[in-house]
């Protein structure tokens, strides 16, 4: 997948909105590719325009060497798209939704592939249920069935874990990560950081339409070298401490820079007389670096590989 | 190969989604057409008389099966295009490869069955209060077909343009339904004052269902063949504009 310059902006009565400000990158076959950004920054925007749902305004994407725009029917086939909304057509089961959504792409007599999906995605005993029947999950598992339906070899999942319970995200990564190991591309959307951590090799991040980080998921996280002070207390924290930390309910992350720092902040609560449990120090994870970028700093692993 | 097998799913979906709601979709409208005949049949059987030999209650029939036909093949395109716009659900097409002929054809191809098998209906109803009479049936199957062809294609244009069912529905009343009620469904226009008489040799409709009517008693007001051409020129000009809205990705793909 390569995204050149991609551009869009929307003209509304309230004047233009620029959703996307020239993004610019590749995705690699094979790769597992996390875009982060925080709601609003473009993903799912980007993710239209890859799918042909919207137009850019300026650039183009191409999929596996077709464009999205001037070679609409080729791009779209070798793309399996997994949309944000929870939406089905309440006029047909289970088993007619994916008929239906393989005859869309000319495949027909697909009911081999059909029954592994439904059997993977925990929906065996469903297929003969009514759209309208399922609860929440069980419909973003059939979203997730009919974007793989015709063996699509990208992969596009928009937060297909917003709002799903443990179990289904465990099965669903399990199937995904099995897909990603037997050769399909997938770029993912999520407002899980520990889920982009743990599945993605490489991560961009979005911030108001513009690319603001790119690189392997290992390299963002030792490119930002702090150390974290994490630990749980009931009490206020002292006035010097709070505007730097980041809190979580009762739990508290403070960043720093190397142990004597940690020392210092460790005095500076005691001296305020805060108690303190469940204490850990260890290293910054995905969303230090995420909340981090967001905030406008601009940690080196992130700069020099946009600059690249 | 692909493209057609494509668009073969989109038509057996389009038809089985009217199918699944058959009370609905096709039972209903016949119960419309037969109050239709019932009331104004009974009304008017003594009062009014069109064609030499024909009662008006059979003048009455074509006319009410055309209605249905026509009203049917749009209700059917125009809702089920902007039901899934506002369920959301339309995106599964959008992402497919379908190309612009293969909406065109599934969509108004599930359109012109809906409208015959309604039309079917109602006749097949209507027969009971009069004799039906065949006098050109190839008028008959060309007017049917183009009519909710035209029709359907129609349907699709409103489902394409309409963002909420309130515009949908202002579609449907202020242009559909005066249409066709002015089109000579109740009545022959000869017995309309002059003026209203030019007006409706300009509704397409009206040649739709003169058309229609000339295949059962082989009476009509204008010629069949100036029918033809009306109706056909139109279905291509409605055609080509749905066509149009629907490569250019008109309020699809903004």
């Amino acid at each position: 997948m390569r995204f050149q310059g991609v551009e869009k902006t929307y003209t509304g009565a309230r004047g233009t909105f620029r959703a996307l400000k020239g993004v610019s990158f590749d995705i690699q076959p094979g790769e597992f590719f996390g875009l982060l950004g925080p709601n609003g920054a473009g993903k799912t925007t980007l993710i239209s325009v890859l799918a042909g749902l919207t137009r850019p305004t300026a650039g183009s994407v191409t999929v596996m060497g077709h464009d999205v725009q001037r070679d609409a029917a080729a791009a779209r086939k070798a793309l399996g798209i997994v949309p944000q909304e929870l939406v089905f057509d309440p006029f047909f089961s289970v088993r007619e939704t994916l008929r239906i959504q393989s005859g869309y792409f000319g495949v027909r007599h697909n009911d081999a592939w059909i029954d592994e999906l439904l059997s993977e995605l925990g929906l065996a005993d469903k297929a003969h249920a009514n759209m309208r029947q399922l609860s929440g999950g069980m419909k973003r598992r059939v979203l997730v069935a009919q974007a793989l339906v015709h063996r699509p070899p990208v992969i596009v999942l928009d937060e297909p874990t917003a709002g799903v319970d443990v179990e289904l995200r465990q099965t669903l990564w399990a199937f995904i990560a099995r897909l990603n190991r037997e050769g399909h591309t997938v770029l993912l959307t999520t407002h899980y950081l520990e889920e982009a951590e743990a599945l993605c090799h490489r991560i961009g991040m979005l911030r108001q339409g513009e690319l603001v980080a790119l690189n392997r998921t290992a390299e963002l996280l030792a490119g930002s070298a702090s150390t974290m002070l994490r630990f749980k207390t009931d009490q206020a924290l002292p006035p010097a401490l709070a505007p730097l930390a980041r809190v979580t309910g009762r739990i508290v992350q403070l960043k720093a820079r190397d142990a004597a720092e940690v020392e210092q902040q460790l005095a500076t609560l005691r001296a305020a007389g805060v108690r303190v449990e469940d204490l850990e120090i260890g290293r910054a994870d995905l969303e230090d670096v995420f909340l981090e970028i967001m905030q406008g700093g601009t940690p080196a692993a992130a700069a020099q590989a946009v600059a690249a | 190969m692909i493209r057609l097998a494509g668009a073969r799913t989109l038509f057996y979906k389009e038809i089985l989604r009217f199918w699944k709601v058959a009370f609905q979709t096709v039972a209903a409208p016949v119960l419309t057409a037969v109050m239709y005949l019932l009331i104004f049949g009974h009304v008017l059987e003594d009062r009014v008389q069109v064609f030499q030999g024909v009662g008006y209650t059979s003048f009455l029939i074509p006319g009410l099966v055309m209605m249905s036909v026509l009203q049917n093949s749009f209700a059917n395109s125009s809702s089920s295009l902007i039901q899934s716009k506002i369920t959301g659900n339309l995106v599964f097409l959008l992402v497919s490869p379908l190309s612009h002929w293969a909406w065109f054809v599934a969509y108004v191809g599930a359109s012109v069955v809906r409208g015959l098998v309604v039309g079917l209906g109602v006749f097949l109803v209507t027969v009971w209060f009069a004799p039906p009479a065949f006098a050109q049936p190839g008028w008959i199957l060309v007017f049917a077909v183009l009519g909710a062809g035209m029709l359907g294609a129609l349907g699709l244009i409103a489902g394409l343009w309409a963002e909420k069912f309130d515009q949908m529905a202002a579609f449907q009343n202020f242009i559909i339904m005066p249409m066709t009620f002015l089109s000579g469904v109740f009545y022959s226009v000869h017995s309309l004052p002059g003026v209203w008489q030019q007006a409706s040799h300009l509704n397409p409709f009206f040649y739709m269902i003169d058309g229609f009517r000339r295949g059962f008693f082989g009476h009509s007001d204008v010629s069949p063949w100036l029918s033809l051409a009306v109706v056909g020129g139109s279905f291509v000009v409605v055609s080509a504009l749905a066509l149009r809205l629907l490569r250019t990705g008109y309020k699809l793909r903004p």
